[in-house]
């Protein structure tokens, strides 16, 4: 496989930005490494990460009683609106590329990002969109209050009359944010297509570098109507068109297929770098090699082709005819084969392993758990019957945190504890991070789990105050949102004082089989700089005793003397 | 390492957990399958056993998977344990095509029957009745035709924010939706302002109501009592209190309610956000901005709101 041309101009990527600090308070600049970038999204997005999840514990202190008693309802509407917005946008998003900038790099080898700048500019709209969106809090009016999803006509609805609103500052942050991220993906795609070390053919890439190009791929196709539907929103709210406005002649439930149509999509845009962390992870942790990788791996790009074809299956009450019905209810099924391969590749990696129950394992481990429960309510949700009853209710609410949370943020706490040591060259406390685990794992469960029970029973989504008959299943899931909050603390705690000063991390404490492993730690400027390893083998090689790259022992050696 | 001695024989303790273990797994499925029919609402609709059925179906399979799955990990958790200094590798097993051929083929034809069955189940929910959706200022006679075989209506469902007003085709107007049992009724759905959704989970089943088009949309209540209708499409401020109760009767007080009804004057009718909106506004309209509520509807029957609904 050392046939592949390589044409090392590619490589010599202008990097660092001259006169860049080369301590902490790099991390607060215009910095164009990779690594730098990836901490700074991380950082943001932790902190983005506590601000929702404080909005969120409001919203379940308010539904801790039937009436609506701890704020008005229409302070409810924009703190759920702005809790959701937050997560996606300002926390799951720019995690995920925290992520990408970290590990594709070093995983494929490349010193750098294709367009560092580019990158770093990526970045930086994140704060840039963070504070529009932030400060539509002190816009006339408030937040924006007509849900994630912003359907009109409501979302046109302006009570105040002003220009500058609530509304119009969340269309101009999600504008941003889509900027942003259509900005990433192109150099993420890029950079997987082009800059992959010599001898990595497609089929030696590691899983979470083909799940993140397969994201990025959605990324590219869909956000564009996405920004396209928010610009007509823009243009319906403040410059009096009727693209969506019924009394001019607009069609409300387009907007539904602009949204939907990228809104999907964007789940598996989340969800595929998780399973390409657990995809990493588990043959670490069970030693064993990833089963069935090339099937695990092609299995990304099939989850982005389905993806693209299902966004109908969220209006099946619409009004939408049956033979669209059938057809989106089926293509959505579909997704359950390409996901089912992933989630049986993982069981039987794990079959007969050698395991090792450490922080990421567990967060792993009590991810799939809840994947293949979010993956079976999935199914249900896809068929039409069931959807057009539990649509809309509470099941929804439960069913999507099962996913963006119990499996997403779980995945993200994997890599996040199983990457710790690399980038930042300190070991965590494995104590806090098992505290950490359990604490969130009671907590996802309290709060979700029996919220799907109130959706069976009728309990709509996006209600200040319900009926007495739901009281049961929202004070435990309040409790296990409480418990959430608190379970932070101990994750807080372990990365600051570790980072601070924990215990110096070597190049690989989990013995890991992967380029990154081969890097000191933390990894200098440019990854292995000119001195690229050729990759001779597949990768998760656990247990056959190849080695990764041609002279491993001296890259190792290397890393270790660093 | 990837080679294995070959067995002699089937290894009979293995076929035995197997088996004892999908058997468990069987009975547990079954269980949940039948448990799940408790977790609803009563069936109040002739939709509602289709749904319901479909829905334990898939808890069942659902169950087999999870436990199944869940069972295999917990087996692992407890027998391929690394001890404390084991610093070992597991078996390199990297693939097996024939089991990841097998499970792939599996899902596949498990999704295929249960999409099948589901449009079939759909199809039924369609011919209990059927949902138009016509544009503003379509000709009445052709909405008078949408469902020609529908024994009452069209009753007019008209939506706002946020209050409900129900008009029967004899000009009666009320704020509670009142439906005789086993009878099939077509309603013509109009939302005023914004998306609405009319959701009765006693029914199973809901509509989203679109400005700016008409839905024709028929259903058949089976079962008496009082059910609650829930907006189920977010509708700003008081949103969760835009709800009323659906009334199911015999067909005779159905009609002695029609002909009660119609004697009654037209007053102000249910309008449950208005007491939370002027209490705002008496705390000095505090808080984030809202449109206010509607005008309370004018009908002849404002309803009950104190009376306890069923489901």
């Amino acid at each position: 496989m050392q046939s592949k041309t390589y044409d090392l101009r590619i490589l010599k990527a202008p990097h660092p930005v001259p006169g860049a600090p080369d301590n902490w308070k790099r991390f607060f600049s215009f910095n164009t490494d990779a690594k730098v970038i990836g901490i700074q999204y991380i950082a943001t997005a932790m902190l983005f990460l506590l601000v929702g999840g404080l909005l969120a514990m409001i919203v379940r202190g308010e539904l801790i009683t039937p009436p609506a008693d701890l704020v008005d309802p229409s302070v409810y509407n924009g703190l759920y609106t702005m809790h959701g917005t937050v997560m996606l946008f300002l926390f799951l998003f720019p995690i995920l590329n925290g992520f990408n900038n970290l590990l594709i790099p070093t995983m494929i080898g490349a010193p750098d990002m294709a367009f560092p700048k580019l990158n770093a500019a990526a970045f930086w709209l994140v704060p840039v969109f963070s504070i529009v969106l932030m400060g539509s809090f002190f816009a006339p009016g408030g937040p924006a209050s007509s849900g994630w999803w912003s359907y009109p006509p409501m979302s046109l609805q302006n009570p105040l009359g002003h220009f500058i609103n609530g509304e119009f500052l969340w269309i101009l942050a999600v504008a941003l944010s889509g900027i942003s991220s259509i900005m990433g993906a192109i150099n993420f795609v890029t950079t997987i297509i082009r800059m992959r070390a010599p001898g990595m053919g497609f089929f030696r890439m590691p899983v979470f570098v083909w799940t993140a190009w397969a994201a990025q791929t959605i990324q590219l196709i869909g956000l564009p109507a996405l920004t396209g539907g928010a610009v007509m929103l823009l243009f319906d709210l403040s410059f009096g068109t009727s693209f969506f406005r019924p009394e001019g002649g607009g069609d409300p439930v387009l907007f539904q297929h602009f949204f939907w149509f990228y809104s999907h999509p964007a789940v598996y845009v989340l969800v595929l770098p998780v399973f390409g962390i657990f995809s990493e992870l588990f043959p670490v942790y069970a030693r064993k090699p990833l089963f069935g990788y090339r099937f695990v791996a092609i299995a990304s790009f099939g989850i982005t082709f389905l993806s693209l074809i299902v966004w109908a299956h969220h209006m099946f009450y619409t009004g939408t005819p049956n033979w669209m019905r059938h057809i989106f209810m089926f293509t959505t099924m579909l997704i359950a084969i390409p996901t089912g391969v992933k989630v049986f590749a993982w069981l039987g990696t794990l079959w007969a392993g050698n395991l090792r129950l450490n922080t990421p394992m567990l967060f792993c481990i009590g991810g799939l758990i809840n994947f293949i429960f979010a993956g079976i309510t999935g199914v249900m949700l896809a068929t039409v019957p069931i959807d057009i009853h539990v649509g809309n209710t509470y099941f929804v609410v439960a069913h999507f945190h099962y996913v963006i949370f119990n499996t997403i943020v779980f995945g993200v706490f994997a890599g996040i504890y199983h990457w710790f040591p690399k980038f930042t060259g300190k070991m965590y406390y494995e104590g806090l991070g098992k505290v950490h685990f359990v604490l969130t794992f009671i907590g996802a469960t309290l709060n979700w789990l029996p919220l799907h029970w109130a959706g069976l029973l009728g309990m709509p989504r996006r209600v200040a105050s319900y009926d007495p008959e739901f009281a049961i299943w929202n004070v435990i899931a309040s409790i296990g949102a409480f418990m959430l909050g608190v379970a932070s603390i101990p994750f807080i705690l372990n990365i600051v004082s570790s980072w601070a000063r924990g215990p110096k991390a070597p190049p690989n404490p989990w013995r890991a089989i992967g380029l990154e492993w081969l890097l000191p730690s933390p990894p200098p400027a440019e990854n292995f700089e000119d001195d690229i390893p050729t990759v001779i083998s597949e990768p998760y090689g656990y247990g056959l005793n190849k080695p990764l790259v041609e002279d491993q022992d001296y890259y190792i050696r290397r890393s270790m003397e660093a | 390492m990837t080679t294995t001695t070959p067995k002699k024989g089937p290894n009979i303790r293995a076929i035995v957990i197997i088996t004892v273990a999908i058997a468990i797994n069987l009975v547990i499925a079954k269980l949940m399958a039948t448990w799940s029919l408790n977790w609803f609402p009563p069936q109040a609709s002739s939709a509602a056993p289709y749904v319901d059925n479909l829905f334990a179906l898939e808890t069942g399979i659902g169950s087999f998977i999870f436990f199944g799955c869940t069972g295999f990990i917990g087996w692992v958790l407890l027998f391929n344990r690394a001890g404390k200094y084991d610093e070992s590798d597991g078996a390199p097993i990297e693939g097996n095509t024939k089991l990841e051929i097998t499970w792939t083929i599996i899902p596949l034809v498990t999704v295929f029957l249960i999409a099948t069955y589901s449009m079939n189940v759909n199809m039924k929910l369609q011919t209990l009745g059927p949902k138009h959706k016509y544009a503003v200022g379509t000709d009445p006679t052709v909405l008078m035709e949408a469902d020609p075989i529908a024994d009452v209506g069209p009753i007019d469902v008209i939506a706002r924010q946020w209050s409900w007003e129900f008009v029967y085709p004899d000009g009666v107007r009320s704020s509670e939706l009142h439906l005789p049992i086993d009878q099939r009724v077509n309603f013509r759905m109009i939302s005023e302002d914004v998306l609405h959704s009319f959701f009765v989970p006693a029914f199973r089943l809901k509509q989203d109501i679109i400005p700016g088009s008409i839905i024709s949309y028929s259903l058949t209540p089976t079962k008496e009592g009082r059910f609650r209708l829930r907006d189920a499409m977010f509708s700003g401020a008081y949103f969760s209190q835009n709800q009323t109760d659906v009334i199911v009767e015999t067909k005779q007080a159905y009609a002695e309610w029609l002909k009660t009804t119609a004697g009654q004057p037209l007053q102000e009718g249910l309008d449950p956000s208005r007491t939370l909106y002027d209490r705002r506004i008496a705390r000095g309209d505090k808080g984030w901005a809202t449109v206010p509520p509607s005008p309370a509807p004018m009908v002849n029957d404002p309803g009950d709101p104190s009376i306890p609904h069923d489901a």
